[in-house]
């Protein structure tokens, strides 16, 4: 076990993948000789070589599309995006090729393409550095969606996406890429992709994030002890396939729901969370579903930090959530 | 209607043939030609099974194919094609059976893809022939990731992207011709340039005066190409493939064709086509110009092509037959190949 940030984890897992597996690869803009904007590939160029560690023409869509077609020939291609506010060129290949390969050739063509991206606020990156969008990518089918919270996830979610068969969005917090640490394990450990994790235990309310939310819910979640709350915190991590079982037996036990996300509100993750709580838990539910998130405007700059959820604001929800009814 | 205008010929001796084709020469154009009897039918019967509401949708590729027979002649077995809209013929060529094209055609439940796909849009492993999507261009780049593999791995293979006139317009023709020039990977990007993409003309599409043009941009060979001359074609592809494969890097062919369809069985090219296209492109019919080479070479028998046209016929009534014969794709396949296996975790759709 080793401490570290959860950008080093990130390193750390890519290494213990291709030191792995000769055939995993690494393509995106300043991933090489600069080892990313964000240091994720720091000295993998120099380890691995350049034909594994490929700085490309800054092009979106030559690069998920030539790391599809690297799929499709066998090999394990890990996609980097520099921002995910940058993927959209390259939205086409992921929403028409990548996630349908599989499914328009009849299982033929498995497509097993990675594509990190650091996604989310707090940076003081304006409208273009900021944005959490995992949304457009949950809605399409074929893809799977994960987004880890501790350099412990970060590593052990990312070395199963990289051997796992299907497509992977892998969403970096990079908010928290070097605020939080923590121990990772040596060698090939993975954990599950559509596992949720329970942060901590908790009967009156549970509280559903995921990413750099994860931080700012965890103090929410002590805060509220001291009313005489005791909250759960769920760790979603993956968001397709989500954990529905972790899911409804929290709020089967607590009654109570508030979902954080820094993605804005309408039609974001949290709508189908909510939306599954009233089909699948509606006679658990004993207050109304409650929504921490973003708001219905593109992402300011100044105002970030009223845009983004903080402790306060999923503090409130909770105390209120679990006051109401 | 006036008479049909005589093809355009295809000056080439028989001695030529066998300097530049090799000695089987006379066996290489028969099978392209028969090739091209198999294409004509199939289009025109899938035409009139449209017509009579039997096959859903149906794109005709009438016109361009001897650059796909050439194409699927000239390959090596393990070179990978990524077709564009109307290079089903690669994939029939390189050995993918007609009866289960037909049976994607009816989008049965022997379609290899379940009938997921409009027709048109087969996916065939084993020939190495990659299923498309009906989005333009997107292809481009496959076959340079593709590609990038090949020398990853010390395989001597060659991609073929093949495309339109219309998708050089597109962003993934710029990024896929772009990457590949960087990393001078083995691929021929094929341009099929039939002159309309849906109802515009290619002087609509770009300034320049030969879309081969494009290649010196990326840094690559571009070489213009009369594609509706299967020997020229031919000859222009072999190369092509001959220099990706010694690691001399990408190269572009444009094939000049003639659309002697519509765009597809939803389109009226009477609302933009000018009134004598028609006539003008039957002087390019690739058909008539390789029957009228076959004449000339004294090797055209009326009694073998009866013959030939005997034995697609019965090939094609009876994999019309066993297709209509042929059940729906089950309904509980309808959420297979989504992923590798449906997560147990998830809510069900529907």
């Amino acid at each position: 076990m080793t401490e570290v940030t959860l950008v080093q984890a990130i390193n750390r897992a890519l290494r213990t993948a291709m030191a792995a597996d000769s055939e995993v690869l690494l393509l995106g803009e300043d991933i090489g000789v600069n080892g990313g904007v964000f240091r994720a590939t720091e000295g993998l160029l120099k380890e691995f070589g350049a034909d594994r560690v490929v700085d490309t023409p800054l092009s979106e869509t030559g690069i998920i599309g030539s790391a599809v077609g690297m799929a499709l020939y066998g090999l394990k291609p890990v996609a980097e995006i520099q921002f995910l506010d940058f993927i959209y060129p390259g939205f086409d290949q992921i929403v028409s090729e990548l996630s349908k390969f599989r499914y328009r050739s009849g299982g033929q063509y498995p497509c097993h393409v990675v594509i990190r991206s650091p996604y989310g606020g707090g940076i003081r990156g304006g409208l273009y550095h900021s944005q959490s969008t995992e949304a457009y990518f949950a809605h399409t089918a074929g893809l799977k969606v994960v987004v880890p919270s501790t350099p412990a996830d970060a590593y052990g979610l990312l070395l199963s996406a990289i051997f796992d068969p299907d497509p992977v969005i892998f969403l970096e917090p990079k908010r928290i890429y070097r605020s939080v640490t923590g121990e990772v394990p040596d060698g090939d450990h993975r954990e599950p992709i559509g596992k949720a994790r329970i942060v901590r235990e908790g009967a009156d309310v549970s509280v559903f994030a995921y990413g750099a939310m994860v931080p700012p819910a965890t103090e929410a979640c002590q805060s509220v002890e001291t009313e005489g709350v005791s909250a759960e915190l769920i760790d979603l991590r993956t968001l397709v396939p989500l954990d529905v079982p972790a899911v409804l037996a929290s709020v089967e036990k607590t009654g109570r729901a508030v979902i954080v996300h820094e993605a804005a509100r309408f039609c974001g993750y949290g709508a189908e969370l909510s939306a599954i709580l009233a089909e699948k838990a509606f006679y658990s539910l004993r207050a109304p579903v409650s929504r921490v998130t973003g708001f219905d405007t593109p992402f300011p700059y100044a105002l970030e930090n009223v845009y983004l959820p903080n402790a306060a604001r999923i503090r409130q929800a909770i105390v209120e959530t679990a006051k109401a009814g | 209607m006036s008479a049909d205008p005589a093809p355009l010929p295809l000056p080439y001796t028989a001695p030529e043939l066998e300097r530049r084709l090799g000695s089987d020469w006379s066996r290489l154009l028969w099978s392209a030609y028969r090739w091209m009897r198999t294409a004509r039918s199939l289009d025109d019967r899938m035409v009139a099974l449209q017509r009579q509401g039997r096959v859903g949708f149906y794109g005709p590729a009438t016109g361009q194919e001897a650059v796909s027979i050439a194409a699927g002649l000239a390959v090596q077995e393990n070179d990978w094609v990524f077709p564009g809209l109307r290079e089903q013929l690669v994939a029939l060529v390189r050995g993918h059976p007609l009866t289960t094209y037909v049976h994607h055609l009816f989008a049965d439940g022997l379609d290899p893809a379940q009938g997921r796909q409009m027709p048109c849009h087969p996916t065939a492993r084993e020939v190495r022939y990659v299923s498309m999507s009906s989005c333009v261009g997107t292809q481009i780049s496959h076959a340079v990731g593709c590609a990038y593999g090949f020398r990853f791995r010390n395989d001597d293979a060659v991609s073929l992207a093949f495309f339109g006139d219309g998708a050089t317009s597109v962003n993934d023709f710029h990024a896929g011709m772009n990457f590949a020039g960087v990393y001078h990977l083995p691929v021929v990007f094929c341009c099929t340039n039939n002159q309309w993409a849906i109802s515009l003309p290619v002087e609509k599409q770009s300034r320049v005066k030969e879309l081969a043009e494009k290649g010196g941009a990326y840094g690559m060979p571009g070489r213009r190409v009369d594609g509706s001359d299967f020997v020229e074609s031919y000859l222009r592809l072999s190369e092509a493939l001959d220099s990706a494969r010694r690691g001399e890097g990408p190269s572009l062919l444009e094939f000049v064709v003639y659309r002697m369809s519509a765009h597809s069985t939803s389109d009226d090219p009477s609302r933009y086509q000018p009134p004598d296209w028609t006539q003008r492109a039957r002087q390019h019919d690739p058909v008539r110009r390789m029957e009228h080479l076959l004449g000339a070479l004294g090797l055209l028998s009326q009694d073998i092509v009866r013959e030939i046209d005997r034995q697609i016929d019965a090939t094609l009534r009876d994999a019309i037959a066993t297709a209509e014969r042929t059940a729906a794709p089950a309904p509980e396949t309808l959420e297979r190949d989504v992923l590798a296996s449906l997560p147990a975790a998830s809510p069900a759709g529907g």
